[in-house]
């Protein structure tokens, strides 16, 4: 598409400024990074904005903010189109390397039930770790190849692993390192930066017109906004991960998006997984 | 009296010329205003319906107001050339894409949905 050479950068000024004037108070006046600050007001905000959805079910996404849907998604719970991707991850997740560990021996409690502490910040590298990350570096490290992270194998086991982990809240922590929250503060700046040549950022859709209809897609609110990762997606015909949601909506603004995992990517999930502390885990998800 | 009939018989032809010029004037007005209503509802150029109701399209979202009574609201065509060109002038905030700056339309693609506009 010719389109997508032209990207247009707007300055995040604008879009910090734009926040505080929109009255929604989500980022300190001064330059101190305050995380727990942030978090409060960011999960007041959208308690203020939608007073009638319960806190928990922030997490469904669209579904959350109009009743319709609501109903339709209940009944389409009972037979839910993530459960094949779910099965497989199952399997999967039991299913020995060629060199006899499995992806138990990667990850703390045998990765079952730990979905809500990632992404992590990893002091020793000095970067933020997601699960999709964890995921293909176990594989490495016992000389599998890396999955694609977009989608079929990963969302299976991040699906699996989510599975483990519903209700949980999400609860990521911020280590005291100037560089976790040099981390954090550059995923919160890349979230309310307009980009693209339609000039959108993160927040112009899931901050400023959650439960506003984008054509015919119902925007899902920012708040627990990962939970229910990955999805299932009538639209997509199958499941998607993190990277393929946060890749496919900057390419809906005709911005390029970055790799799949790129710095930056992760830096936001931190972010916005931060914000969402409290929330329980919802995934896997199922979406119009 | 002997340039008279030259004169009449030139005028003729004049007011042929005139009727032809006035209906392709209309006829070029209606193609500008299709053109324009074209590029109001293809998803690749100005998409407009992804955030406005507009009379005759179909799934259009609810982020902008609904397009309606354009030409009593905005009655001098350089206003609504101005919101298509860049609507953050007006309203820093609006998430209304600046299809001028961006070059998302031509000036001559923004002419015509500025047309179709005013038939709102
Ligand atoms: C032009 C509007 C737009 C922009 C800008 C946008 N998104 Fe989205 N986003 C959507 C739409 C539409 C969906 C699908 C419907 C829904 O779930 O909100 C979606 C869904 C999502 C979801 C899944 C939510 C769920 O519960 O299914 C995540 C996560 C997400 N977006 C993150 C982001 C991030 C991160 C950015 C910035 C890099 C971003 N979005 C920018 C339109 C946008
Ligand atoms: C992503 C959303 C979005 C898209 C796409 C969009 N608009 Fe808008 N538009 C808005 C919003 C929101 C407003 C309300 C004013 C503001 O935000 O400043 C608006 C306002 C307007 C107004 C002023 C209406 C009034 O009643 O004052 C006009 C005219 C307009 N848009 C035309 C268009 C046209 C024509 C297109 C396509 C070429 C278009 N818009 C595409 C969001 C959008």
């Amino acid at each position: 598409m010719k389109l997508r050479s032209a990207i247009f950068l707007a300055s995040a000024t604008i879009a910090l400024a734009a926040l505080t004037l929109a009255g929604a108070p989500l980022l300190a006046a001064d330059d101190k990074i305050d995380p727990v600050a942030d978090a409060k007001a960011f999960q007041k905000f959208f308690r203020d904005k939608f007073p009638k959805v319960k806190f928990e079910d922030f997490v469904n996404g669209p579904y959350s903010m109009n009743e319709d849907l609501y109903r339709q998604w209940q009944e389409k719970e009972q037979f839910p189109p993530y459960e094949f991707s779910l099965e497989m991850g199952k399997e999967m997740f039991s299913k020995p390397f060629k060199n006899g560990k499995t992806y138990a021996d990667c990850f703390p409690n045998g990765g079952i039930g730990i979905r809500q502490n990632y992404p992590y910040f990893d002091e020793k590298e000095g970067k933020v770790i997601t699960l999709e990350l964890a995921l293909n570096r176990c594989r490495e490290a016992n000389g599998e190849p890396p999955y694609s992270y977009v989608k079929d194998e990963m969302a299976a086991l991040t699906a699996y692993m989510a599975f483990t982990s519903r209700g949980k809240p999400m609860d990521i922590k911020i280590p005291n390192d100037p560089r976790a929250l040099a981390a954090y503060e550059n995923g919160k700046e890349y979230f309310y930066t307009r980009r693209g040549q339609l000039n959108f950022s993160c927040a112009t859709c899931h901050v400023q017109s959650p439960g506003e209809r984008i054509r015919a897609e119902v925007l899902a609110p920012a708040l627990g906004i990962v939970n229910a990762m990955p999805i299932y997606r009538s639209e997509w015909s199958g499941m998607g991960t993190t990277s393929r949601r946060f890749t496919t909506c900057n390419s809906q603004i005709r911005a390029v998006p970055l790799s799949p995992q790129d710095d930056e990517y992760r830096n936001v999930e931190y972010y916005l997984s931060y914000v969402s502390n409290g929330l329980p885990i919802s995934g896997p998800g199922a979406r119009p | 009296m002997t340039d008279h009939f030259p004169t009449k018989s030139a005028k003729l032809p004049a007011l042929a010329l005139l009727v032809a010029l006035a209906s392709a004037g209309t006829a070029q007005a209606q193609s500008a205003v299709d053109e324009g209503r074209k590029l109001a509802f293809d998803r690749s150029k100005g998409n407009c319906l992804t955030c406005h109701v507009i009379k005759g399209g179909n799934l259009p979202g609810t982020i902008g107001p609904e397009l309606v009574d354009i030409k009593s609201k905005y009655p001098k065509r350089e206003d609504l050339v101005a919101i298509l060109n860049d609507e953050t002038l007006r309203n820093p905030l609006t998430v209304m894409p600046p299809f001028g700056r961006n070059r998302i339309l031509t000036e001559k693609e923004i002419d015509a949905v500025v047309d179709f506009l005013q038939t709102l």
